[in-house]
């Protein structure tokens, strides 16, 4: 089975592996069985004392079933998820050049401060004189995105990315709305090269999505632009730094452009990480843009989240903001959950609390340790980072724009793979092998095979000399023709390549207690 | 600066490497008059003592759940956490990982997102669960999505029992996507006629038990005639530790289950990261929003896990897929499986029967205060008092005597005439003195 880059989603021919143990460990590696496999319903891990009897208040309505739910002791759940965690790859153990997802260092003093009693053991709905604190810590987190930004207004309940995508688009259908214009102007233009967020958020809401074209380059051109550009555009959703890894040079250009055909300009902030410190985006004619905390600001992603995406907004789209935020007045702060009569804003509440308070006192500790000079730093060094990797390797890989200066990450293409055998998953899988977490693949779309390359400003240049030594050996072994390398990796990893096309066919989605087995007939 | 393992003398030499004389130079497609020709006008680098003054001073400016006798609930719980779990979810290589797009290098949190999804599916009595939603809220409003294109309708009925900022996400959500929400007003001690509202145009009820009054609903009915026109029950919880005790949603004939797993294993944190529960029927499966871990056999026969069903998503469908969602909950997840695989089914009931005789005594403790009343017939840990005064004035004076109360229920839904109505949780975490403190201090300050 092929995916339409020619990304092999069945594993080839199963290769046995040499010295066989009897329990299927190796060393530190250990097989671990499911919950449910060796839990026990009568098992206990936390100490409750039964309470006394009291007349119920269930009105009937008392669970009549048995749950089935496992539970372990507290050495083996101990042991249980500590064998799982040895089985993940994780910042603290190597180079993750994930592009596009900025895998950062995550400081642990991060972790300290979120869990100071303060803030992780307060309620969302304590009243505002017992939590001055949280909601001046949000204040000051604005005002650091706002300073950085050079955009008046942020809204920071939105919970990730993609639902920051969901706010601020959602702000400009609301400014659209009070324009009277919500019949006529519903169309978004997306890039091709857009994260699939940018287009799913989109068509959520009801707009439809219009492709742009990349250029030669990689970069959006403004005619093109113009050309789609109409009565009927609400907005352009523009990721900057792109997910090629360029700065949008004509930017400012597109916002005018955008601006004049009475549209708003999205920006995909998922790349701040390149320019905080060096571009504001406010100057470049952005009108909405979310914030992968998660990314530019080092909340750890946990293995998928969880993530924070506070939006910027301009002047234009203020007054749209969803609910709540934060007021301050003579020194006292409150949040503001309901709109007055007054407010313009239709938009209500797009998640049930004020966001995701855990990833702001990560993200503003960050902040603080860095200042603003640290930040300026940290920008240089991610993009420097990404340039010395480029300027590595441009001899041996394909860069599908020519060999120019990127931002924080490098994107090459399969074309130097062409006719050996081994494609980019392969390439990917046997990065695996030299303990490596591979970069991203096969995303951005507008390249065949991309492999998009993030090294990050928390990269010393001796790791980086090491990572780009192990692509060129491996790009050799490509050119060399020892294809097995690539196309059975990885050998060395807890699992082999594992079976996507029968995970889909005959989805198993949950434990099932197995049939009991029949006595056999003597 | 710590953070940042490049030397001056790295720099110069990667600079040489890359073939420009200066970092600015890698910069140059930024157009010249924008860049920042100043710092941002922000402070400088500090180190961690200044850091932990800085925000430990904020820290110290609230008052935290485990400092007083806390009553408040309505969608977020004061619940004991294990150490195992905090510790645990710490491990590097949960905190530090991706979503596990690479698959052989990430067994680890694909194991425990399978070991979840069934867990989560057992607790609603539902057939499969997603790898977690935003929180509770997100995943009520994705739900009625969901059932929009399951039944082709685009109208939701609204159950006025639901929490009311619920209610706003999701009603937010229909407006933006121009489907129809009728939402039931407020349902105090749910008595609405919420069958009355079904007929064939609707794609489905939303129903909420524990509703955010407390009171337990029987959704058999509701399901009944949903079913009969075709349409979807949405069933709605804010707190989990509730489906250790009560009738799960899915025996129930809901459709979708949709809630919030704070309750397990996660801090209250002001209101998040939480983790959004979210379960389905087996037939739904592929009109499912979010990620799903399923298991597969490696290239050796070996049995792994695989993110699955991608094809619903919008990294590969795009303007076409099930939800916009992309980064989830992961290691909210990781903590409700820890903690739950710690409590089991014994310690989850257990959990339960003492939140439950918790809140039973102290509905008796305040129904004994002067002009007080417990409003409902039936309720888990979490139940409406009418008050002789405006609860917000109470719960701010009764905060003054170091009590934090309970959720005034015009904070929720102001101008509702609900005033003078106060919604009070109690969990495993009261003591006797909590109670006994909560209802000197209302005595004293009605
Ligand atoms: C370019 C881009 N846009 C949007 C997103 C979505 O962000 P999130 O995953 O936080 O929802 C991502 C990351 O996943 C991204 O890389």
């Amino acid at each position: 089975m092929l995916n339409r880059q020619g990304r092999p989603t069945t594993p080839g021919a199963a290769v046995e592996s040499a010295h066989p143990t009897f329990t299927g460990n190796r060393a530190l590696q250990q097989e671990e069985p499911l919950i449910f496999e060796f839990g026990r319903t009568d098992v206990i891990g936390v100490d409750l004392d039964e309470p006394a009897p009291v007349a119920d208040r269930l009105g009937g309505l008392k669970r009549k079933d048995t749950i089935g739910l496992p539970g372990l002791s507290e050495p083996e759940a101990m042991r249980h998820y500590v064998r799982l965690s040895q089985k993940n790859y994780g910042i603290d153990t190597g180079l993750f050049p994930l592009g596009s997802c900025t895998m950062k260092h995550n400081p642990r003093l991060n972790e300290r401060m979120a869990r100071l009693p303060g803030f992780a053991d307060i309620h969302p709905l304590q009243p505002a004189s017992t939590v001055q604190g949280a909601l001046a810590l949000m204040d000051e987190l604005a005002h650091w995105l706002k300073e950085l930004t050079g955009m008046p207004a942020v809204t920071l309940s939105p919970k990730a990315g993609a639902h920051g995508e969901l706010a601020g688009m959602a702000a400009i259908k609301a400014a659209i709305a009070a324009r009277g214009e919500t019949a006529t102007r519903n169309v978004v233009l997306v890039p091709d090269s857009a994260h699939g967020t940018n287009p799913a958020t989109a068509a959520l809401i009801g707009f439809t999505v219009k492709a742009v074209p990349a250029r030669e380059d990689g970069t959006v051109d403004p005619a093109e632009v113009a050309k789609l550009a109409g009565p009927d555009t609400a907005a352009i959703m523009l990721t900057n730094p792109n997910t090629c890894g360029l700065f949008e040079r004509d930017v400012v250009e597109i916002a005018r452009v955008i601006h004049e055909a009475g549209g708003y300009f999205y920006c995909d902030g998922a790349n701040f990480n390149a320019i905080v410190g060096k571009a504001r985006p406010g100057d470049l004619g952005v009108d909405a843009m979310h914030i992968n905390l998660h990314k530019t600001f080092s909340t750890p992603h946990g293995g998928g989240g969880p993530g924070a995406g506070p939006v910027v907004l301009s002047d234009r789209l203020a007054a749209f903001a969803p609910l709540p935020y934060v007021r301050l007045d003579d020194g006292r702060f409150s949040l503001v959950e309901h709109a007055a009569v007054s407010d313009q804003s239709p938009l209500g509440r797009l998640t049930a609390f004020h966001g995701q308070m855990g990833m702001f006192v990560r993200a503003l500790a960050f902040m603080l340790s860095h200042g603003a000079d640290g930040l300026k730093q940290a920008s240089e060094d991610a993009v420097l980072n990404a340039n010395y990797v480029r300027a590595c390797l441009a001899d041996l890989m394909s860069l599908p724009f020519g060999n120019r200066a990127c931002m924080h990450e490098v994107l090459f293409d399969d074309a130097w793979l062409k006719g050996t055998g081994v494609t980019t998953l392969d390439f990917a899988k046997a990065m695996i092998d030299e303990g490596y977490h591979p970069m991203t693949v096969y995303f951005p779309l507008v390249v065949h095979g991309a492999m998009l390359i993030e090294p990050t400003e928390s990269e010393s240049k001796a790791s980086l000399d090491l990572f780009i030594a192990t692509l060129r050996d491996l790009a050799f072994a490509v050119r060399d023709g020892d294809t097995a390398r690539f196309t059975g990796a990885p050998y060395h990893a807890p699992r082999r390549r594992l079976d996507e096309t029968r995970a889909a066919r005959q989805p198993v989605l949950r434990w099932t207690a197995p049939a009991p087995v029949a006595e056999a007939a003597e | 600066m710590r953070y940042l393992p490049l030397t001056d003398a790295d720099r110069r030499e990667m600079l040489a490497r890359i073939g420009v004389a200066t970092v600015d130079e890698l910069f140059t497609d930024i157009p010249e008059r924008m860049r920042m020709a100043a710092p941002a006008d922000l402070p400088r680098a500090k180190g961690e003592m200044e850091v932990e003054r800085h925000l430990g001073a904020m820290a110290a400016r609230n008052v935290s759940a485990s400092s007083v006798p806390f009553f408040i609930g309505a969608g977020a719980y004061k619940h004991h956490v294990p150490a195992t779990v905090d510790h645990l979810i710490q491990r590097s290589e949960f905190l530090t990982s991706y979503t596990p797009y690479q698959p052989e290098i990430a067994q680890g949190t694909l194991q425990y997102l399978f070991e979840f999804q069934t867990q989560v599916a057992m607790l609603t009595g539902m057939e499969v669960a997603n790898a977690s939603m935003y929180d509770g809220s997100t995943a009520a409003a994705e739900a009625v999505l969901m059932a929009h294109r399951v039944t082709r309708r685009r109208k939701a009925v609204l159950s006025g029992g639901i929490h009311p900022h619920y209610a706003e996400v999701m009603t937010t959500l229909s407006d933006l996507a121009g489907d129809e929400v009728v939402r039931l007003p407020p349902d105090v001690t749910a008595t609405e006629d919420l069958l009355a509202a079904i007929d064939d145009s609707v794609s489905c009820v939303v129903v909420q038990t524990p509703d955010v009054f407390g009171n337990l609903r029987d959704l058999r009915a509701v399901a009944d005639k949903a079913h009969a026109h075709g349409a979807l029950l949405v069933a709605v919880f804010t707190e989990a530790v509730s489906l250790g005790l009560v009738e799960a949603p899915g025996a129930m004939g809901a459709d979708i289950v949709a809630g919030e797993g704070q309750s397990i294993g996660n801090a209250l944190s002001f209101g998040g990261p939480y983790v959004g529960l979210f379960a389905t029927r087996q037939k739904f499966v592929r009109q499912m929003p979010g990620r799903l871990a399923g298991e597969t056999v490696d290239a050796d026969g070996r049995r792994g896990f695989v993110l699955t069903l991608s094809t619903r998503e919008q990294h590969i469908r795009r303007d076409k897929a099930t939800s916009n969602i992309c980064t989830n909950s992961g290691l909210c997840c990781l903590a409700f499986t820890i903690h739950m695989s710690l409590l089991g089914e014994s310690g989850l009931t257990r959990l339960a029967r003492v939140n439950h005789a918790n809140a039973v005594k102290l509905a008796e403790a305040l129904a004994a205060v002067p002009g007080v009343k417990v409003l409902n017939e039936t309720f888990f840990n979490e139940f409406t008092l009418r008050l002789p005064k405006p609860a917000a004035a109470v719960v701010e004076a009764m905060a003054d005597h170091h009590v934090l109360a309970g959720v005034p229920v015009p904070r929720l839904l102001p101008g509702a005439g609900l005033d003078d109505l106060l919604l009070v949780a109690s969990t495993e975490v009261n003591t006797d003195a909590d109670r006994a403190a909560f209802v000197a201090a209302l005595t004293e300050v009605l």
